[in-house]
């Protein structure tokens, strides 16, 4: 054990937090705006709307994130067209498209909490609504979201896990967050355990967080 | 079609290859994970604290790191270790060990702290009377485990394991970066040869949704034989 390695990696790897928590509020910003827009999508009469909202939550949720970082990554880059627009000042950045990637990723997987979310509401709650005289948009906003949230907030919770997890895959495509930074650590010194350690504990230190904080609004928001 | 056509011309048969390659390290890990799952299941249900402990951070390490740098430590670690053991009995040369086992051990501890959790719940929901009508009936410790524990914790298990297998066939993936040829990284040789990634990316996410969707065929198949008499 190398006690020196690991308080040399240690501020080297908190630099490196700041890019993985970075990735990390971003691709779930834009993701659950995705969910919630594909979980509405899904609730649709309309079978072809509902259908395509499932075949998007189906493909992202049944392939690798990996191979959607890749495609996004050295993919879209191949088609000349994608070139010659504005979007390859986004797509040329390996730090976008790991967000885009990662946010249709947890956009799927959110759609499908909150989907489930919305189908555990009693109908009698939406029609004592509907009864009371108030319009859609009211009854959505301000009813069927607030028990939503409650419902789907330690599936959510656990979804934060893994995509902060999933954030790792980010140094597949030269970006240095945590994981990417211990693999050059790793890769200069040969010593995998020490540095395991510390980007491991770095790792577990924001569950940590992430789980309580979820567990403090759980109680926040359950009834009395 | 051309690029995916069997023989020398295409890589429709090395990405096939790959693709038993990808089924092969899934299930070896599933397997390795099972055992670990055996191991550390009982631990966690034990009534000794310190078994409890040692379960618990095993399923929490585990699964609050990322599969990169699991991969990653066993990957460059893999070896190092296993030379430092067998230095202790006297063996001196280098070893390596195989991509294969590097990557089928390290997805296996991961998916092995996934089942322990789903075990630990299906033990768990089985009604106490049934713990109890063993005793009761003074039954061999591995009658009243094989034949009256494990048939109805596999009936509550097989949705979560289910679950499990499609995130260890997903890990897989993470398993190209240590060489091992598998889906993503004959894509990623074939991407490179030819130069057009974006076919042979959406190729292989093509070729794990197919794993996906006949796997959960499968699995739903297995899952209604288990609850035949529910």
């Amino acid at each position: 054990m190398d006690l020196e390695l690991i308080i040399t990696s240690f501020p080297k790897l908190l630099s490196a937090t700041v890019v993985t928590l970075k990735l990390l509020s971003a691709s779930l910003f834009f993701g659950l705006f995705l969910g919630l827009f594909f979980a509405i999508l899904r609730l649709n009469k309309n079978i072809l709307i509902s259908g395509f909202a499932y075949g998007y939550s189906y493909v992202f949720r049944g392939t690798p994130l990996l191979v959607q970082i890749f495609i996004i990554y050295f993919g879209l880059g191949q088609i000349e067209y994608l070139r010659t627009t504005f979007l390859w000042v986004i797509l040329k950045e390996p730090y976008w498209c790991a967000i885009i990637a990662f946010s249709l990723n947890t956009g799927a997987y959110t759609s499908e909490i909150l989907r489930s979310a919305f189908e555990t509401i009693k109908p009698g709650i939406i029609e004592a609504g509907k009864s009371l005289g108030l319009n859609k948009v009211f009854i959505f906003t301000k009813i069927q979201i607030p028990i939503a949230i409650k419902q789907s907030l330690p599936a959510y919770g656990n979804e934060i896990i893994l995509m902060l997890k999933g954030t790792s895959l980010a140094s597949t495509v030269t970006l240095l967050d945590i994981t990417g930074v211990a693999k050059f650590i790793i890769s200069t010194t040969f010593r995998p355990i020490e540095v395991f350690i510390v980007a491991g504990s770095i790792y577990l230190f924001i569950t940590f967080l992430v789980h309580n904080i979820i567990k403090y609004l759980e109680k926040k928001y359950s009834y009395q | 079609m051309d690029l995916i056509s069997f023989g020398d011309n295409g890589w429709g048969d090395e990405l096939f290859i790959a693709t038993l390659m990808t089924i092969a390290v899934a299930v070896t890990a599933m397997l390795i994970g099972f055992l670990f799952a055996l191991i550390f299941t009982p631990l966690k249900l034990s009534k000794y604290k310190i078994l409890n402990l040692i379960a618990n951070f095993y399923t929490t390490v585990v699964r609050g790191v990322p599969e990169l740098l699991v991969i990653y430590l066993f990957f460059f670690g893999g070896s190092g270790a296993i030379m430092y053991v067998a230095q202790i009995f006297g063996y001196y040369d280098y070893i390596e060990i195989n991509a294969f086992l590097t990557g089928a051990i390290s997805i296996g501890i991961i998916s092995g702290a996934y089942s322990t959790e789903v075990f630990r719940g299906a033990i768990q929901s089985i009604d106490k009377g049934q713990f109890e009508a063993c005793h009761v009936l003074g039954l061999k410790k591995y009658i009243y485990f094989f034949k009256v524990i494990m048939p109805q914790m596999l009936r509550l298990a097989i949705p979560n394991l289910s679950n499990v297998w499609q995130i260890t066939l997903k890990d897989t993936s993470l398993i190209s970066v240590t060489g091992l040829v598998e889906i993503m990284r004959q894509s990623y040789i074939a991407a490179g040869s030819t130069r057009d990634p974006l076919f042979f990316y959406s190729f292989a996410a093509l070729l794990y949704l197919m794993l996906t969707y006949l796997s959960m065929k499968f699995i739903n198949k297995l899952e209604k034989n288990y609850s035949r008499g529910y």
